[in-house]
């Protein structure tokens, strides 16, 4: 069985985004860049497979400009077969629509059965490339899981999925496709060894144009701003007395 | 152009976040129908109260107790020939289900809009909410779900007709097992009034059970940071943040949460934030209207313990 692990590169989630006025767009001009921590949790689920031998071959795919081979080069060290490299000329605004229908062309042609990847990337938060994954290519899907089991003839799985009344269990019947969610599992860091050897791992790289995908933008971004976090007056209080005092003039209680 | 709202029921009942997207979706269209995918006829009755439905269209299988994503965004799909817009609340039933209908239409699903500017232009979250974008589409259908904190719930009193729809359930690859629901007598956390919130600052799950006590005393939901879910104090359905609920209660009140900025996504609207902490610098007391810098227990034992 061979897994695809599609992952994407993101401003790293410690890191506040700030909006450029001029271009109206966040500002990723030097910012520090890092996997996207849903697809950290996608690839140790796929290693994980596939060291306990499951799995056949683990693929890593991103899409973007050269520096998403760093990307691609952190899955690789944290230990994944191979790496194919979906090339962009410049920063594309890609929309999950058109992701999807490279990832679903690229799935195709590597037969893979499983796709793992994150539930949502959390620069744009949108949180539906898996689900538009699976439509395209008829997979059965499987949302924001926190358990995968796979049967012992491989040939499907049992997942548990965070949902907002609580657990739910199903069975899918391979291919599918998961989307993780955080307790999921806890990703590994890579070795320095493994960082080392995972530059002479595959890295196959293909130019978005030579797939022939409508990558017109449906969505234009019209402007942005910061929305952060407003401080507020803080007023101390020094019992439960007071603060209920206060609750009360305040009108919440 | 019509919409058509994605009703989701919790048992009988319409959820707060449908609510929501009907009042979103009067700013679309003012022909709104909405469609019913489940397993009991008698569902009917409290969709057909909505105020603001024209017509209520009920797929009935039981098929769809606890329906396949593949099956129902293919019914889903099929319907929408009739419509302009699909809108849902935010909600894990609505984000499994729409982006796979948008592919199947071939069309960009839009996100937790938080704001409608036109037919075609909405404001919705980057970056956990720190970033607020107005985007515009050009796809002829809109396939949409909305924020529930961001507009008003809307109410009973309409009268909207029932129409039975039949159609043959497509074939699934995947099967339902179970569902194993977080109980909880108290109020639930994205419609509660008021939310107390644990941290990491807790230690323990047993110690959790300070949080349980003074909610309950207030009436109040239990919510948690992500810290404290990635700990085992309690279960993620009770996450407030960027990766679990976004919430806007009257009063919201952390008690050991040091704020991270995904966990300040989620909360920020809140009307009044209370902080307890011992900790003056934490991000999270910059957020606060009332803070009581203090050891979280003795708070704890203190507000358990006072007479309202």
């Amino acid at each position: 069985m061979k897994i695809i692990i599609p992952v994407k590169r993101v401003l790293d989630p410690y890191t506040q985004a700030r909006v450029n006025k001029q271009t109206q767009q966040v500002d990723l001009t030097n910012a520090k860049m890092a996997m996207n921590p849903f697809c950290e949790i996608a690839v140790e689920e796929a290693l994980t497979l596939k060291e306990s031998g499951s799995a056949s071959e683990t693929i890593a795919v991103s899409i973007g400009t050269d520096k998403t081979v760093d990307t691609l080069r952190t899955a690789l060290a944290m230990g994944v077969d191979r790496a194919i490299f979906i090339k962009t000329d410049s920063e594309l605004d890609l929309q999950p629509l058109h992701v999807a229908k490279i990832l679903a062309n690229i799935i195709k042609r590597e037969e893979a059965e499983l796709v793992i990847m994150g539930k949502q990337a959390v620069d744009n938060d949108n949180n539906q490339t898996g689900q538009m994954l699976s439509g395209l290519i008829d997979y059965s899907l499987g949302t924001f899981i926190s358990k995968f089991d796979l049967s012992d003839d491989a040939s499907s799985v049992e997942i548990g999925r965070e949902i907002d009344s609580g657990i739910e269990t199903r069975k899918l019947n391979l291919p599918a496709i998961v989307t993780v969610d955080l307790r999921l599992n806890e990703p590994r860091y890579a070795s320095l060894p493994n960082i080392m050897k995972a530059r002479s791992k595959p890295l196959e790289t293909i130019e978005l144009s030579s797939l022939g995908i409508d990558t017109s933008p449906r969505i234009k971004i019209l402007s942005v701003e910061e929305s952060g976090t407003k401080d507020r007056a803080s007023k101390q209080v020094s019992s439960a007395e007071e603060l209920f005092t206060e609750l009360n003039q305040m009108g919440v209680l | 152009m019509s919409a058509l709202i994605l009703i989701e029921l919790n048992g009988s009942d319409v959820s707060a976040n449908t609510r929501a997207a009907i009042t979103a979706a009067l700013n679309l269209s003012d022909s709104l129908d909405a469609l019913v995918l489940t397993n009991d006829a008698s569902n009917a009755s409290s969709v057909s109260a909505l105020a603001g439905i024209n017509t209520v269209k009920m797929i009935v299988d039981d098929a769809l107790e606890h329906a396949n994503v593949e099956v129902a965004s293919r019914l889903i799909a099929d319907v929408m020939n009739d419509y302009s817009f699909l809108v849902a609340g935010s909600s894990t039933f609505s984000k499994n289900i729409l982006p796979r209908v948008g592919a199947l239409l071939d069309v960009q699903p839009i996100s937790d809009v938080c704001e409608i500017k036109s037919k075609n232009t909405f404001v919705r979250p980057l970056y956990a909410g720190n970033v607020m974008a107005t985007v515009e589409t050009s796809d002829e259908t809109i396939v949409m779900t909305v924020r529930a904190t961001a507009f008003e719930h809307s109410g009973d009193g309409g009268s909207a007709s029932v129409e039975t729809i039949s159609a043959s359930m497509p074939s699934a690859n995947s099967e339902f097992i179970s569902l194993q629901e977080s109980v909880s007598e108290r109020p639930e956390l994205t419609t509660a009034e008021r939310i107390v919130s644990g941290g990491r600052g807790l230690g323990s799950k047993e110690n959790f059970a300070l949080i349980e006590q003074l909610a309950d005393k207030l009436d109040a939901a239990i919510g948690a940071s992500r810290a404290a879910v990635d700990a085992g104090f309690i279960s993620n359905d009770y996450q407030v943040g960027q990766t679990g609920k976004v919430v806007a209660p009257k009063l919201y009140l952390a008690v050991g949460i040091s704020g991270a900025i995904q966990h300040l996504a989620g909360m920020k609207d809140s009307q009044v934030i209370v902080v307890i902490n011992n900790d003056p610098d934490a991000p999270m007391s910059r957020m606060a209207d009332l803070v009581w810098q203090v050891d979280l227990f003795d708070a704890l034992n203190e507000l358990n313990a006072y007479q309202v």
